[in-house]
């Protein structure tokens, strides 16, 4: 196996307010190999962005605290560090990409200005070096005349330019790790397709490793190798890109995959939303923190967490939090297109049925519906 | 051959195929909503506009979806609001019903806004954190003179069973609720008034993917239930093909192709509708790899200042000569499938 670049182990990050102590990210692990691309999948408020910001040590405290768990990066245990070495780190190893691209720039400072601070600081290039490089930088992303646009400010940039802005600025120093938190959620489709577009062919040309946070399942298909998906502070389930979209497992997932319209579909009936609400992280169930919403829960569901395990029949590193897929559980075979795939017979054969009744009806009332079959 | 756009061409174009039909329930022709750009502290003169819808043609029919998608700042929310005169047109008519709405008097509008309401994109804005739900929703019944005293409150408790929240709601206030509830006030509060025709102004963008399909189904429900006609706004293009029946697209104050929902998505004419639906990302990894993207260079440009010819041409791959000087007519390629392009199809 190679060389571990990230490993997060049991990271528990909380936030301490009036009500409770909120337990945004509770026991989170996972490794990532170097240019390796890793999605981070959840509803807001299940805990990736938290996950992202404890990489980083940026969660603002108080009222946030990391109260336990170990972040390895490169070697190196992030929480151990005092401010100044994470300063070393941020910015020159790891770097960010926000998702809102007209707060996350400073609106009185020059682009060149934002982009060389971290040149001048991390790399100690002087000031007219730094200036080259960005010019270089922007190009890079694809911003038409760097050269000229250097001295402007983030409000004359239209939000997809700010976007590739931000992206120049996370390249920077060449960082081994780019955190991307939702990066084109505030982008129109044809500008996120540029952006996506732009970061993986950069992934690829610089093998930088990268994890991207989003909530919308088809940004990570083309974009990633692994998936996680995080639900309720935790990661329910973990699958290479293929597999978690071949098979899913988690009802969780199931839920995520279908109840978004796609456009590749032939159109459904009705969707198929998950009902209820995400939980409450102060007092989140006791047991599985799915088990409320999900259609599939037993009694166990409700009693006793389940931990994060291998699911059998599945590829080896495919694992779930579910009491249903682990070993002897009453999910482990079910396939989940054709748990779609019913519903979706079964609609369209109660409309057959709805139509032959309609038609049958019609002429003489009172004379029972025909059986549907004969029909034609 | 150089059409000045929007002079109801179109609309003659579509005699032919809804001939007599006479159950558009909404006709916009040749409508532009101008802002105008002022200079000047106290003597404030015009320097410009911005031409945020720029003379647009379309109907709605009884019972029909039509959604409306395009990028931001294409115009598609503006188009929502002058249609219901919350904004006073620049020019062009809207005709609801038969009646003109553009120079009706304050009072008659009011009574015609009884039959069509909206609902907003933001449920965290668009309810008045003072009020409580109770008086949010009844405040409309009480507008229109439709209920008053305990046949309010019994109305009300009836609208909260129907969008799906507890009837017993009434007394909270609108942080007591999650997004997705909140969106449902909006929904009841629309619904309150009996109203015909509802504009949704991206009523399930500010959503979570998991509440997103509740609130679709949730309206697609009402509008079985209730007869309800919808412009849909937004700018996801799979939730718009699964709630829509037709399809219109804008681009820069332009609707540049409208088709039924089928015809637009399987066989787009114009290149930006078909730039747009290569750019929405399906998740599957399988599809994904074989998928060939069309990418558009560039933003959009200013509305300020829109590019001579068709408002495309900067962006578009099959651009010619023509395409930056002359402004591409409106025309119905296929039956109910218009498009603005010189060079339309694949």
């Amino acid at each position: 196996m190679a060389q571990q670049l990230l490993e997060v182990k049991d990271l528990k990050t909380q936030f301490f307010t009036r009500d409770g102590v909120v337990r945004a990210v509770d026991g989170v692990s996972f490794e990532l190999e170097a240019g390796e691309t890793l999605g981070l999948v959840g509803e807001s408020g299940c805990g990736k962005s938290v996950t992202a910001l404890s990489l980083m040590r940026l969660i603002p405290q108080p009222p946030g605290r990391i109260v336990q768990g170990s972040i390895i990066f490169d070697g190196q245990d992030v929480l151990k560090m005092d401010d100044d070495e994470v300063r070393g780190i941020r910015g020159n190893n790891i770097a960010m990409i926000f998702q809102d691209p007209m707060t996350s720039l400073n609106p009185v400072l020059t682009i060149s200005r934002q982009i060389s601070e971290a040149l001048e600081l991390h790399l100690k290039m002087d000031k007219s070096e730094a200036r080259k490089r960005t010019v270089e930088l922007l190009d890079l992303v694809g911003i038409p005349g760097a050269k000229k646009r250097l001295d402007g400010y983030p409000h004359q940039f239209s939000g997809g330019m700010r976007q590739r802005v931000m992206i120049a600025m996370a390249l920077s120093c060449n960082p081994k790790l780019i955190l991307a938190d939702e990066p084109t959620t505030a982008l129109d489709v044809t500008i996120q397709a540029q952006i996506l577009d732009l970061l993986k062919n950069l992934a690829r040309e610089f093998r930088t490793a990268f994890i991207l946070i989003t909530h919308d399942l088809g940004v990570v298909a083309g974009m990633t190798q692994r998936i996680h998906v995080m639900y309720g502070g935790k990661i329910v389930e973990k699958a290479d890109t293929t597999e978690l979209f071949a098979n899913p497992k988690m009802p969780y997932t199931w839920g995520l995959l279908r109840s978004i319209p796609r456009l590749d579909e032939k159109r459904k009936g009705k969707l198929l939303p998950i009902e209820g609400l995400p939980p409450d992280l102060i007092a989140p169930p006791p047991g599985c923190r799915f088990e409320p919403r999900c259609q599939y829960r037993r009694d166990v569901c409700k009693e006793k967490e389940p931990e994060l395990r291998h699911i059998p029949n599945a590829k080896p590193d495919h694992e779930a939090r579910c009491w249903g897929t682990q070993e002897g559980g009453w999910l482990v075979d079910t396939d989940w297109h054709r748990e779609i795939g019913d519903t979706r017979v079964i609609e369209e054969i109660k409309q057959e049925v709805a139509q032959v009744t309609l038609e049958g009806t019609a002429p003489g009332a009172g004379t029972p519906p025909p059986p549907p079959s004969p029909v034609n | 051959m150089a059409v000045t756009p929007g002079t109801g061409e179109y609309t003659r174009a579509r005699s032919t195929a809804t001939a007599g039909s006479g159950k558009n329930l909404l006709d916009v022709k040749a409508l532009k909503m101008h802002f105008p750009l002022t200079q000047g502290i106290i003597f404030q003169r015009q320097v410009g506009a911005v031409r945020a819808v720029d003379g647009i043609d379309f109907f709605v029919e009884k019972g029909e979806t039509l959604g409306l998608v395009g990028e931001s700042g294409c115009g598609k929310s503006t188009t929502g609001r002058a249609i219901l005169q919350l904004y006073k047109p620049t020019a062009g008519t809207v005709n609801f019903d038969g009646t003109e709405l553009t120079t009706l008097g304050g009072e008659q509008m009011r009574k015609m806004r009884r039959r069509m309401q909206m609902i907003f994109q933001d449920p965290y804005a668009s309810l008045n954190p003072r009020m409580t739900v109770g008086n949010i929703i009844g405040e409309p019944l009480e507008v229109h003179n439709l209920a008053r005293g305990g046949e309010k409150t019994q109305r009300v408790q009836e609208l909260l069973r129907v969008v799906g929240l507890n009837p017993y709601f009434t007394n909270r206030y609108p942080h007591e609720f999650s997004g997705g509830q909140r969106q449902r006030i909006g929904i009841a509060r629309a619904l309150a008034v009996e109203p015909e025709f509802i504009v949704c102004d991206e009523p399930i963008s500010a959503l979570d993917v998991s509440i997103q399909a509740q609130v679709i189904n949730l309206l697609e429900e009402l509008q079985d239930r209730f007869k309800l006609t919808y412009l849909f706004i937004a700018h996801d293009l799979s939730v718009v093909r699964h709630i829509s029946d037709r399809v219109a697209v804008m681009y820069l104050g332009k609707i540049v192709e409208l088709a039924d929902r089928v015809d637009l998505y399987e066989r787009p004419l114009h290149p930006y509708s078909q730039a747009l639906l290569s750019a929405v990302p399906i998740p599957d990894p399988a599809v994904e790899s074989k998928r060939k993207r069309i990418i558009l260079t560039g933003d959009v440009p200013s509305p300020v200042n829109p590019p001579s010819g068709c408002r495309f041409h900067t962006r578009c791959w099959k651009a010619q000569q023509i395409c930056s000087e002359v402004d591409p007519e409106f025309i119905e390629h296929e039956p109910r499938h218009w498009a603005a392009c010189h060079f339309p199809g694949a």
